[in-house]
Formats: structure tokens, C-alpha cells, sequence
């Protein structure tokens, strides 16, 4: 009986210094808002990043790992906009954790603090698999991630209020020199203004618009639907008439579309990290821009 | 307009509010209403104003401005820190036209419509269909020959207050007949990872069990999951769940539930009829691989339970059983895809063993001679399976099936039970076509030899359809 006391006790103790080592847990479904929950708090916070560059958020199974991860966070950092609708809401059910619940501060979307494109004006699903609140990818134009960066920090900040001051400190600091990154970007990309692009998927209206990119055709006949031959044929025939400059598709995108166009047109596939992870190069939020405009502008070329 | 979606629902604000006014014709009313708006608009625009300079100021140096409206430009970093506490202007621009719905409808439960249908050939006659020695019962067998209306199944789901999720779905059958397959109340908040679930539910004992069949990767139960459980366990009671804070998943659970469907049965209701406990465990093997494996015990008191069976002339008999049922259950799964990334490739092996021991009397032939007399049992039975999705379309998969009737004491009843040396199983073979995440075409061929002596050659084909909204799929 005294054994199972000490024991009890021990792992008492165990338990309080795990508590003590990281002031914050963070769950990010997505590795770009991993990265800034990383920028604001530093090692105030540790964080769990549920997808890798290389996945496609829309289809992650809520694995046993995830729930585990849910479980023990005390804030869940997503994209929302149903981009996480095929897993979250379960994750987030299954792993009985009371304080990531929506509407709990515990759970924080991005996409409510964007202004959303292609919200679609009729919702059917004939039209493919559409968000009604808008395109949940967000991450492409950097002016959104200084957008969720302001109610992130306060949103740490209220949770963890010993540290307060800190984030409030980090996120000025980290929107000072993102600023000036942005301005950077823009000076660089100058020249892809009006550059006409197809992508693979609509994911990058966000980066399009920043960058001023048009968007002449989509690889995918309904979003979330697999190039078939027969649509590819008519991409193929369209871009006679209003031909494209380069295709894009993101690092987790299945090749065979863009590399059968890419076979006639002899145009050249620019691969984008699409987020941080997405490849060796995007190893944080500044490279991942980094390397989104130089492969860009190399595809220019 | 810089500042669409505020101005509107100031308008559509105002629209409701204004028929009221309209109809009372009150001249000075309505001139008062229009210096309000003209005010608000006023007050909109100057606010705004001020902003746009702000922001202007402390990006004086931006050059090659590019074409898009204001609102998506990023704060400064000299007007981040006052953001911090006061929400910047952007934010009030978030409400979008399509969530922007009537508030009698937003809180509706989300609909999700499962519509299935099938074309049936079997070179036996599956109403004949019986695996003898098991006493078996619930849902039984390959179902009807020719074309046949699946189950549709229908499920309205909804967040009910910040403490309680609730979900029912009904299974409509091809007989014009409605059942109630799940309806449950569900806790969010309690502590400790803990979750209550009360009502009518798929127990989570094993692997596919709480799983709704239109989530199978086959278009039938395996056979252990027919002759041990009906199909899948239900339970009407109350389950708990338990995620221990680990970083390792551990999960632990139990259930509780009323005497009724198989595998207790109707004559007791007084005791509860089914108990079960539950652990579950998983993880990740690098990105590309993730897995999770169980071991459940289910209890079952058994009153007067009925099973179709055949006697040694395989003449149909109706058995009935009263006594104690223990079954074990051990499972596992493993997925791999190329960096977890399972769109266009993935592979997914699956496994079950059960083993149950049953104790207690049996009457034979119960509508015929009706001769009792102590019962013990203890057998098992097992699947296995493997998909492959080789496009992002296209699945194949494999399952093989096996029974073993293990040792069986009937006492006097012995001798009249069909108990031949043999193990009955089942291979199957399964192709299907998704082209959409909402719809499924299925092609599925079985050689089927779980009735003794005979080979059933089974050719499936099916379509399930999703319509409404979708639920998450478990793991």
C-alpha cells in the first residue's frame, strides 16, 4: 500500500514538471499556422503539427496519433472554411477534450480573420467539392498570414496570460520584419504581373491576387475532382486561344495532369511548396515565400 | 466598395427592420431613417478613412501596388500592437454571403443521405442460407438475388448546447420498413477525455463495428461479424470513453446495454443484456504509415435467444439458447500511403480474431420437439483484408473469411446438431470506382463456402451515393 503511494506520487510530480516544461500546447492542422504559432511564441509554446507539406488537408483521417494530439492540447490553430471538415470535427469529438470545442477559446480558426475568394454563389455539388464559406486556402497570400497573426497572438495571449507581454512583443516584432518581407516579395515578383498561369487545383486564388497571376485554366474539371483525359483535352484546345505562361500545381498534387499537359505544351510545371514542408527549401513561413516566388519567377524564364 | 459584406448587413438589417416603419406611411419617419444611414455611412466612412491613412503612413514605401482591394492588406507593424487589443477593422469584414443564411435554418442539424442499391447474383439459394453449429443470428447470409434497394440510410446530426452532440440515423430497407440504427446523445465537456454516450449506438468493440456500412470496404459484414454478432453489435445503454492523456493514443471504454438483439436475447429485460469493455491503441511508423490495434470483451446474458439452424438431415430447425456468452475480440489495422498523403495511393490491411465461450441450455427444435438440455461452446472465427487504391479513383481489395465451430458439448442435444469436420470460409474479391468522394460504384465476386458441402459463386455489383452533408470518417 505505501509503494502504491510513492508510486502514485512519483508520477504525480511527473505530471506537474510535464505541465511546467511548455506554458502552452498548440495542435496546428496545417504546418503554415504550425510556423507561426512558432514566430509569436517561440519556445513558449509546443506545437503539434497534424499534416505535413507533402499531404492534402482535405484528406487526413482523424489516426489515432491526431487524437492522442487533440487530447493534450490546450488550443487547436486551423484554417477552417471546411477545409479540415472531413477530419477535425471528428478529431476534435473523439478526443474528449472539452477545451478545444468550437466557439471554446480553444479553438481557433484562421479563415474568420480573411477576407475569403470564390465564395461560391450557389452551393451544389454538381460544381465539385466547394467551400460555402470560400476558398480555405488562405496561406498562399502572405498579407493573410499577417492578417491571422494579430488575433493568433491575442488569442495566446489569453490563454496563457503570464506570458502576454511576450506575444504581444513577438507578433510586433514578427509583423515588422513580415512587412518589410512582403515589401521585398512584391519588388521581386514585379514582373510576374499579368503572367497567365493554369493550375492543377484552384488553390492559389489568394496568391494569384497578390501577385496579380490569371488564372487561364484549371488542370481539375470540379475542384477536388481528378484531371480526366477528356477535360485535359479541353484544356489543351483552350490554351490555343489563350495560351499560359506555366502550370502550377502544390508539392502534394498527384503529377500525372500537370505532366500530360506539360508533354504537349512543352510549358513548364512550377511545383510550389504550398506551405512550409512542402519542400526542402520552405523551412519556415520567410523561406517558404522565398522559394515560392524564385520558382515563380525561374518558371518565367 | 472597399467594405462590402458590413454595409450589407447593415442593409439587410435595416430592410427587416424597415417594412414596420414603411407601413405605418410616416413621412418623417422614413427622412429620419435615411439621415440615419447617411449618418452611419458617414461615420463608416471617415473610420475607415483613418485607417486606410494609418495604414498608408507606415507603407509609404510599398512599391508596385498590386491590384486588389484594401481589405486583404496587411496590418503594419505600427498598427499591430494597437490591433492586439482592439480587433482590426478586417475582422468586421469576415461574415461571407453564403454563411449569411436565415437563423432558422443556420441552426438546423446537418443532413447527410446515404442511397445504395445493388444487382445480386448467387449460384445457391441464399434463403437457404445457414451456418450450421453457430447458433447465429441477427443479420445473416448475402442478401436477395437480382436487383434490390439497398439500406438507405439517413442521418441528422447537430452540436446540441456546449455540452451535448446528438446524432440518430435511420435505415430505410427495401421492405418499405424504417428501423432506428444509431440515436445517441453524445457528452463534449466533461474532463479528463472522458465521453459519455447514451441512447441507441454501434458499440466500438473491434474495428468495424462501429463502423455504418456504407463505410465498408466490402459490401457485406465479414462472416465472424455474422455469426457473432448479427452484422454488428448495438447497444441500447449507455458507453464510456476514456482518452488517457498519453502521448502515446490509449484509449479505454465500456458499455452497458438492454437485452434484446442478438447476440442476447428477449426473454429477460429486468438484467441488463450486454456488457463490454474496450482498449484501443495506435500511432504513426514515420509519415507514411500509421496503425491502431484493440482487444474488446463482450458479455452477453442470453434469455431465450432463437437461431436458425439445420439438423443432421438439413432439415431448417429453430434452436433457442439461454446462458452466459463471452466473446474476446482482438483487432488491427494498418494503413500506408506515400507521405501520408493517401489521395492517390494507399494501402490498408485489416484484421480481426473473435473467440467466444457459451454456456448455459439449449432447447432444440423449439417448435418442434423441443428437447433441452445443457449447451457448452467455445469457438472462434477470423478475417483478414488488404485495399489498394491504385489511382486516385480506383480501389481493389481482398479479404478471406474463416470460421472454426471448435468444441461444442450439447449433452443428449449432440447428436441431433449438424456439426461436420469442416471450417467454413469465404474469399472475396472487391473493385471499386469513386469519382467523387460522394459516389462509389462497387464490383464484388465471392466464393462463399460457408454452408457445408456447398460452393456459393456470389456476384455483387453496388452504388452508394452520398448526398448532404458529409460526415468525417473515423480512422
Amino acid at each position: 500500500m505505501k509503494k502504491m503511494l510513492h508510486i502514485a506520487t512519483a508520477l504525480l510530480l511527473a505530471l506537474g514538471a510535464q505541465v511546467a516544461q511548455a506554458d502552452i500546447k498548440v495542435l496546428a492542422c496545417e504546418p503554415e499556422w504550425g510556423a507561426l504559432v512558432k514566430e509569436l511564441a517561440g519556445d513558449k509554446a509546443s506545437v503539434y503539427v497534424a499534416t505535413t507539406g507533402l499531404q492534402d488537408p482535405h484528406h487526413i483521417q482523424a489516426r489515432p496519433s491526431l487524437v492522442a494530439a487533440a487530447r493534450n492540447t490546450q488550443l487547436v490553430v486551423c484554417t477552417g472554411a471546411e477545409l479540415e471538415g472531413g477530419w477535425l470535427p471528428l478529431l476534435i469529438r473523439q478526443s474528449g477534450n472539452s477545451a478545444i470545442q468550437p466557439g471554446k477559446p480553444g479553438n481557433f480558426e484562421a479563415a474568420g480573420y480573411v477576407r475569403k475568394l470564390e465564395v461560391p454563389e450557389r452551393l451544389d455539388r454538381g460544381d465539385g467539392d466547394v467551400h460555402a464559406a470560400g476558398n480555405p486556402h488562405i496561406q498562399t497570400d502572405p498579407r493573410n498570414i499577417a492578417l491571422v497573426a494579430v488575433p493568433l497572438a491575442r488569442r495566446l495571449a489569453e490563454l496563457d496570460p503570464a506570458n502576454a507581454a511576450m506575444y504581444q512583443a513577438r507578433s510586433a516584432e514578427f509583423l515588422a520584419r513580415w512587412n518589410a518581407a512582403i515589401q521585398r516579395w512584391e519588388k521581386e515578383a514585379a514582373l510576374l504581373r499579368g503572367t497567365p498561369v493554369v493550375v492543377q487545383h484552384k488553390a492559389f486564388p489568394y496568391l494569384q491576387q497578390w501577385l496579380g497571376l490569371v488564372e487561364v485554366a484549371v488542370l481539375e474539371p470540379k475542384p477536388g475532382i481528378e484531371p480526366t483525359s477528356a477535360h485535359l483535352s479541353t484544356v489543351l484546345a483552350g490554351l490555343q486561344a489563350k495560351p499560359a505562361k506555366m502550370i502550377l500545381r502544390a508539392a502534394y498534387n498527384d503529377a500525372r495532369g500537370a505532366d500530360w499537359l506539360a508533354e504537349r505544351t512543352k510549358l513548364p510545371i512550377v511545383v510550389l511548396p504550398f506551405t512550409v514542408g512542402g519542400n526542402e527549401q520552405a523551412k519556415d513561413l520567410f523561406s517558404l515565400f522565398d522559394d515560392t516566388v524564385q520558382r515563380l519567377l525561374k518558371g518565367l524564364r | 466598395m472597399s467594405h462590402p459584406a458590413p454595409f450589407a448587413a447593415a442593409l439587410i438589417a435595416l430592410a427587416i427592420a424597415s417594412p414596420p416603419l414603411l407601413a405605418a406611411d410616416n413621412a418623417t419617419q422614413l427622412q429620419q431613417l435615411q439621415q440615419e444611414i447617411a449618418a452611419m455611412r458617414k461615420d463608416y466612412e471617415t473610420q475607415l478613412k483613418a485607417l486606410e491613412a494609418r495604414l498608408k503612413q507606415a507603407e509609404t514605401s510599398l512599391a508596385a501596388q498590386p491590384a486588389t482591394d484594401s481589405t486583404a492588406r496587411a496590418p503594419t507593424s505600427a498598427g499591430a500592437p494597437a490591433a492586439m487589443e482592439s480587433p482590426p477593422a478586417t475582422q468586421a469584414a469576415t461574415p461571407t454571403p453564403a454563411t449569411a443564411q436565415s437563423s432558422a435554418s443556420a441552426f438546423n442539424p446537418a443532413i447527410a443521405l446515404i442511397l445504395s442499391g445493388s444487382y445480386s447474383s448467387f449460384s445457391q439459394d441464399p434463403t437457404q442460407y445457414r451456418i450450421p453449429g453457430f447458433l447465429a443470428g441477427g443479420e445473416i447470409g448475402p442478401g436477395v438475388q437480382g436487383f434490390s434497394l439497398g439500406e438507405s440510410e439517413l442521418t441528422l446530426s447537430a452540436t446540441i448546447d456546449p455540452w451535448f452532440f446528438g446524432s440518430m440515423s435511420l435505415a430505410l430497407a427495401a421492405d418499405n420498413s424504417a428501423s432506428v440504427e444509431e440515436a445517441f446523445i453524445q457528452t463534449t465537456s466533461l474532463p479528463g477525455g472522458l465521453g459519455l454516450k447514451a441512447g441507441r449506438y454501434l458499440s466500438s468493440v473491434g474495428y468495424q463495428n462501429d463502423k455504418h456500412p456504407h463505410t465498408w470496404d466490402f459490401i457485406n459484414a465479414p462472416l465472424a461479424y455474422q455469426v457473432f454478432l448479427g452484422g454488428a453489435l448495438t447497444q441500447d445503454g449507455l458507453q464510456f470513453k476514456a482518452v488517457l492523456p498519453t502521448s502515446q493514443f490509449i484509449e479505454l471504454g465500456g458499455g452497458i446495454g438492454a437485452a434484446g438483439e442478438y447476440p442476447s436475447g428477449t426473454g429477460n429485460r429486468k438484467k441488463p443484456g450486454t456488457g463490454t469493455l474496450f482498449a484501443h491503441t495506435g500511432g504513426d511508423v514515420g509519415a507514411s504509415n500509421s496503425w491502431r490495434a484493440g482487444a474488446s470483451m463482450l458479455w452477453a446474458n442470453a434469455t431465450d435467444r432463437a437461431s436458425d439452424d439445420i439438423d443432421s438431415a438439413g432439415n431448417p430447425v429453430s434452436n433457442v439458447f439461454t446462458g452466459n456468452s463471452r466473446l474476446a475480440i482482438l483487432d488491427g489495422v494498418w494503413k500506408w500511403s506515400p507521405n501520408g498523403n493517401a489521395k492517390s495511393t494507399s494501402v490498408t490491411l485489416q484484421g480481426e480474431y473473435f473467440h467466444r465461450t457459451e454456456s448455459g441450455s439449449m432447447i432444440y427444435d423449439a417448435s418442434g420437439q423441443a428437447l433441452a438440455d445443457i449447451y457448452r461452446s467455445a469457438q472462434s472465427g477470423w478475417y483478414a483484408q488488404a485495399v489498394y487504391k491504385f489511382l486516385p479513383a480506383w480501389r481493389v481489395g481482398l479479404r478471406y473469411d474463416r470460421l472454426d465451430l471448435g468444441n461444442i458439448n450439447a449433452s443428449s442435444n449432440t447428436a441431433n446438431l449438424f456439426l461436420p469436420e469442416y471450417s467454413p470460409n469465404r474469399t472475396t474479391l472487391m473493385f471499386d470506382w469513386s469519382p467523387s468522394e460522394y459516389s462509389r460504384v462497387r464490383l464484388q465476386l465471392a466464393q462463399d463456402r460457408a454452408r457445408y458441402g456447398l460452393t456459393d459463386n456470389q456476384i455483387m455489383i453496388q452504388y452508394q451515393m452520398s448526398l448532404g452533408s458529409h460526415g468525417a470518417h473515423g480512422f
